[in-house]
């Protein structure tokens, strides 16, 4: 079983919780993914007023895990601000580190990652740092205190899927102790399945879901689709290869005499 | 029949309408000191049910197809039939064929079909979505002068309600409180519009900007102003509109013409959208109780239906306990 920080987590799917046409229909998809981790950001959907905490009870009364993370933040001091305050709002010492470099691209600000990420582990969060596939950053972020990892495969909501398999793979080899999540870019279930195939260790992914044309049953592709990826990799797969071989037994040759 | 109607903004209002029209005695109570202010005054004031079928349930479409024909007949002159344009900037094109699969009663034209529509968008817009069917009215004018003829009806108002008591005792008391209905359940959602007024663009429709991000939509009202809007934040805070916020929609009004970078901002404004989870409106009743709320963001579009099943139910002709419930799944 997947451990996250010390946390048994029974599934390997985790599920944003933006976007969604309604909430109701969010609930129901999480349920049908059976995700046991749901990410909430904490600045615009939770924050201040009477019935803010309706939105929250909903997700509370899922029994799910929640992640809170810093979605949106462009500065260190921002991040580090709100990741202070979710821990106040959620009880909880987990948080999802973004940390944003690109308006456009939303690409992760890898350096600003790295101070804020040092910054929060002194202060005894379990940081899930939202990063890039680069290698020599992702060593950093191990060094400033992660225990786990949060590379994307493409920038966030553009569901095009493992740009880099290449890197994707090289960081999984070069981290073969560090559970590591695929954070962003995902956009169908055979994705999913790709990355896990490739030994990740789960999935995260909002976007895909939220705004498919139904997005229940879309969850429950996304399970299945990761569950089946995982399988896949703990039952070892064939290696690509350039010989054509013959799959039909050859019982015995047929005698025309 | 006495019926009292607790909240003047768009349901307390379109069911008195209702109530009055079939012969009600209708006292409608507000505690704010005049319409101005309230979540509907805020509104957009779209018709648009297959445009927001992008992301609502069919029950948005089938409850919400007549309501340009209910505002029609109880304001002639308000309502104005010029369809819906949603455009994307180039970048997004993918966007427009989502927001395609996902709605119906649309036409795709093309860049000269745009400018026909609307010439002040020449050259901007390679192709769009045109929903002919849709129309929009100024929610403004629309409850003020459903108010004024409300009261010519012989519609009872009184405002500041906090230290009214009903006259007599009423037969039937209806909340359409919104975000003042203390129920469990029910949740506000944050939205910020801004008003700009220029005379350099014209626009003849509600203009949808499609954005992986930020969709926005610009409509037009007289007197040279357009409204923008508007977010949509799980929250229930009332508290000015954020810089981000601004800055977004008017980024959006720009991408769609860059002559709303000079356009004067007069004024922002935010208003909280009552909501259930599965964001569709409920009549319930209790006894002598009625209760309308969770109209979200469709209050111009659903309250003319949810209007007249809560005037069905009060007058007699409907038993059902929840009659919106068939619009739940």
């Amino acid at each position: 079983m997947l451990e996250l920080y010390g946390q048994q987590v029974s599934s390997r799917l985790l599920l944003g919780t933006a976007l969604y046409p309604s909430p109701a229909i969010m609930a129901e998809a999480i349920k049908a993914s059976g995700a046991d981790i749901v990410t909430v950001s904490l600045r615009r959907e939770t924050s201040g007023g009477k019935t803010g905490g309706q939105f929250w009870s909903l997700i509370q009364s899922l029994g799910v895990r929640v992640l809170p993370n810093t979605a949106g933040c462009h500065s260190i001091k921002e991040a580090v601000t709100t990741a202070r305050m979710a821990r106040e709002v959620f009880g909880t010492n987990w948080i999802k580190l973004e940390v944003i470099g690109n308006h456009d691209t939303l690409q992760p600000d890898v350096f600003g990652l790295v101070d804020a990420a040092k910054i929060l582990a002194a202060e005894g969060f379990e940081v899930f740092p939202y990063t890039t596939d680069d290698l020599v950053v992702a060593g950093r972020l191990v060094d400033a205190g992660c225990k786990v990892l949060m590379p994307w495969c493409a920038p966030i909501g553009s569901a095009r899927g493992p740009q880099n398999p290449d890197a994707l793979r090289s960081l999984r080899g070069h981290f073969p102790d560090v559970p590591l999540i695929v954070d962003a870019g995902i956009g169908r279930p055979s994705h999913a399945a790709t990355v896990m195939e490739l030994g990740y260790d789960a999935v995260l992914l909002n976007t895909a879901v939220a705004k498919a044309g139904d997005p229940v049953a879309m969850a429950a592709a996304f399970g299945k689709a990761v569950r089946a990826g995982r399988q896949a990799f703990g039952a070892g797969l064939l290696e690509p290869r350039d010989m054509a071989v013959p799959s039909t037994p050859v019982i015995g040759m047929a005698a025309f005499s | 029949m006495k019926v009292l109607i607790r909240g003047a903004g768009v349901a307390g209002l379109t069911l008195a309408h209702e109530l009055a029209t079939r012969g009600a005695e209708v006292t409608v109570v507000e505690k704010r000191r005049q319409i101005a202010g309230n979540a509907s005054w805020h509104a957009g004031g779209m018709l648009a049910p297959w445009c927001e079928r992008e992301s609502a349930e069919e029950a948005v479409l089938s409850l919400g197809r007549d309501a340009a024909d209910w505002w029609n007949a109880a304001l002639p002159g308000h309502v104005m039939r010029n369809g819906t344009l949603v455009v994307a900037p180039a970048r997004d094109a993918a966007e427009l064929d989502r927001f395609g699969r996902r709605t119906s009663a649309f036409r795709q034209i093309d860049a000269e079909a745009v400018t026909a529509l609307e010439p002040d968008l020449e050259g901007r817009f390679g192709r769009a979505l045109f929903f002919a069917q849709e129309a929009h009215l100024d929610p403004r004018k629309v409850l003020l002068g459903l108010k004024e003829k409300l009261v010519q009806m012989g519609v009872r108002f009184e405002f500041g309600f906090g230290a009214v008591q009903a006259p007599g005792s009423p037969g039937i008391e209806v909340d359409c409180t919104g975000m003042a209905d203390t129920r469990p359940g029910l949740r506000g959602v944050r939205g910020e519009m801004l008003i700009l007024r220029t005379t350099e663009v014209s626009l003849a429709r509600p203009v949808r900007l499609l954005h992986p991000r930020i969709p926005v939509y610009v409509i037009p009202r007289s007197g040279n102003l357009f409204m923008v809007g508007a977010t949509m934040i799980e929250n229930d805070a009332t508290r000015p509109i954020t810089t981000r916020s601004v800055m977004e929609l008017l980024n959006a009004a720009y991408a769609l013409h860059p002559a709303f970078g000079e356009a004067k901002l007069v004024e922002t404004g935010v208003g909280v959208r009552p909501a259930f989870a599965d964001n569709l409106p409920r009549v319930e009743r209790d006894g002598n109780t009625i209760r309308i709320n969770g109209l979200y963001r469709h209050g111009f579009l659903l309250a003319p239906a949810i209007a007249r099943q809560a005037a069905g139910l009060i007058l007699g002709h409907e038993t059902k306990k929840e009659l919106a419930d068939e619009a739940h799944r």
